[in-house]
């Protein structure tokens, strides 16, 4: 790899991970909050769901635009098949996530219930496993180089 | 990972088209046929966008003719004829319910799409056509600076007017075409947050009391329970002291009151919960029998359980009754006014026109109509029957029918359109 590649790659990576830790903290905070609603049945919990659902859709999108253009950039290398697992992480990730928004759009109970827990549960776990991928792929990297 | 998206958005598509209604049902009437509850992640919505009149009117039965009263109103809503024949329009808008969800931000948007642009007026109209040919010889400002006036009502030589906060109780001296004396405030009115804003009102057949409507302060309690106090009844005002008693509860949104003629009852015309369906919950005309409750948030059309409000309250649920007559899902029933002294006879001697606005929580829309139900012995008779239509051409709305007022003097009715902010006069056929 040349260094000229490193120098370009190093704050695309620091990006990358930034905008992944929204997300991250969103959607596991979301998780938090539909629990706390479920328990309570206070509706404000479920608004607070709403909003970090949302958040975690709008840096969600990025990272998911982010996760495309590594994979194009990554397809002709050996890191290809980590960037194709890490793309299609995140693609479940914000699709579950927009499933839910929409879920949480519903009225009262019905905005969170099983199916809403189940939805935030699974986003928040995807989330995570992409994290897990993308900042151990960091390390990684710097090995080899 | 393209076709994963394009198929999810397919699917979300679809499931906001799956809200077609099924013509089999027949959803007016005192049995109306109640679906399943068929809740999508998406509600279906069809707004109707604006479109002019283009000179054009509603259409109305053979036998009758309709023209424009007033034009150029500001968001009409409600009508009174007074004693001596003049007309009162309330116009205005009301509501400060703030955004607290991502859903109200967008549907805000979504819904505005529908309605007039026109700022609310906060102020009652007077006309007077005194030779009752339809074309009024004075028009004026006849109370300004109100606060989203609603419902009205005239009793013992003065007028009561439900702003969005307040009952106010305004001095008139008969001929007079302008107040510019502040109300008196008869009783504060619940308004935080005012979900639904409107303040309908009626007065009894004895005028000792004055019954006003208070809408429900969300769909089904998505606003918490605790914004619910003294939300979705109707309240029984003393006219002389302004003190209050709660008459009925559960009673989602009563946007207009009546007072049956023959029998002397208050009914209401009532608007029921949304999300549940193009064909759930059937809004209704009901007598409003004093201590009832009507079900909402936890059920609707009597014992039917709405799953959606948590905690559930089974004690209530079993006192829950169920109306009396549906007038059909999502119709927006807003306008209710029985006609006296025979009314237009014939098929239209005695009952109720209703106003109804229009849906925007189905695919198919359904009211944007002026319906009739006929009454005999003081209960409805048969089904209702289209009065005034023609309000949707091609998919686009070209107005929007609210209040409506039989005035058995002239033997006109009057319609207003809070859309094209006009108020329409159907009189019979000269």
């Amino acid at each position: 790899m040349a260094v000229g590649s490193v120098a370009f790659h190093a704050p695309f990576k620091a990006l990358g991970g930034l905008l992944l830790a929204f997300p991250i903290a969103l959607f596991s905070a979301a998780l938090a909050t539909d629990i706390a609603y479920l328990r309570t049945a206070e509706i404000q919990w479920s608004n607070f769901s709403a909003w970090l659902i949302v958040g975690a859709l709008v840096f969600g999108g990025l990272v998911l635009a982010w996760a495309l253009i590594d994979l194009a950039l990554a397809w002709r290398r050996d890191t290809r098949r980590m960037a194709v697992v890490f793309a299609v992480l995140v693609a479940l990730m914000w699709v579950l996530g927009l499933i839910n928004a929409f879920k949480h759009s519903q009225d009262a109970w019905s905005s969170v219930g099983a199916f809403g827990l189940i939805l935030s549960i699974l986003s928040t776990v995807l989330a995570l496993a992409a994290g897990w991928i993308a900042y151990s792929r960091v390390d990684v990297r710097e090995i080899v180089r | 990972m393209i076709k994963r998206f394009l198929g999810a958005t397919a699917v979300l598509l679809a499931l906001a088209a799956c809200g077609r209604s099924d013509p089999g049902l027949n959803q007016t009437g005192a049995q109306p046929d109640l679906p399943r509850i068929n809740e999508t992640l998406v509600p279906p919505m069809k707004i109707a966008s604006p479109v002019g009149w283009d000179g054009e009117t509603p259409v109305v039965p053979d036998g009758f003719v309709i023209a424009p009263l007033a034009t150029d109103l500001q968001i009409p809503r409600q009508i009174l004829v007074l004693p001596n024949g003049d007309i009162l329009i309330a116009e205005g808008s009301g509501g400060h319910a703030p955004k607290v969800r991502p859903k109200d931000v967008i549907a805000g948007v979504i819904k505005a799409k529908g309605k007039s642009s026109v700022k609310g007026g906060n102020r009652i109209t007077l006309l007077r056509d005194a030779d009752g040919d339809g074309t009024p010889e004075v028009r004026t400002t006849f109370i300004d600076n109100l606060d989203a006036p609603y419902g009205m009502a005239f009793v013992d030589g003065a007028l009561y007017v439900a702003e969005q906060g307040a009952l106010l109780r305004f001095p008139y001296q008969p001929g007079q075409t302008r107040i510019t004396t502040p109300g008196q405030e008869l009783t504060r009115l619940p308004s935080a947050i005012n979900h639904h804003w409107t303040k309908s009102l009626a007065a009894s057949a004895d005028g000792l009391t004055l019954y006003v409507g208070i809408g429900s302060n969300s769909n089904i309690g998505e606003r918490g329970m605790a914004v619910e106090q003294d939300r979705a009844v109707v309240w029984a005002v003393d006219r002389q002291t302004g003190a209050h008693r709660t008459f009925v509860t559960g009673i989602r949104n009563p946007t207009a009151l009546a007072i049956e003629p023959t029998t002397s009852a208050l009914w209401a015309v009532v608007n029921e919960r949304d999300e549940l369906g193009p064909q759930l919950v059937p809004d209704y005309l009901t007598s409003v029998r004093e201590g009832a409750f009507y079900g909402w948030p936890y059920s609707y059309w009597g014992k039917n359980l709405d799953p959606r409000v948590h905690p559930q309250d089974p004690d209530k649920v079993a006192q829950a009754i169920a109306p009396d007559y549906a007038l059909g899902s999502h119709v927006a029933a807003l306008g209710l006014s029985f006609v006296t002294d025979g009314g237009f006879g014939g098929g239209f001697g005695q009952g109720a026109f209703i106003g109804e606005h229009g849906s925007w929580n189905r695919q198919d829309l359904s009211g944007y109509k002026v319906t009739w139900v006929p009454f005999a012995n003081g209960r409805p008779s048969g089904p209702p029957v289209d009065f005034a239509t023609g309000f949707i051409k091609d998919g686009k709305a070209r107005g929007r029918p609210v209040g409506v007022t039989f005035d058995p003097q002239r033997r006109i009715l009057l319609v207003a359109d809070d859309l094209s902010n006009t108020v329409w006069r159907i009189a019979p056929r000269p």
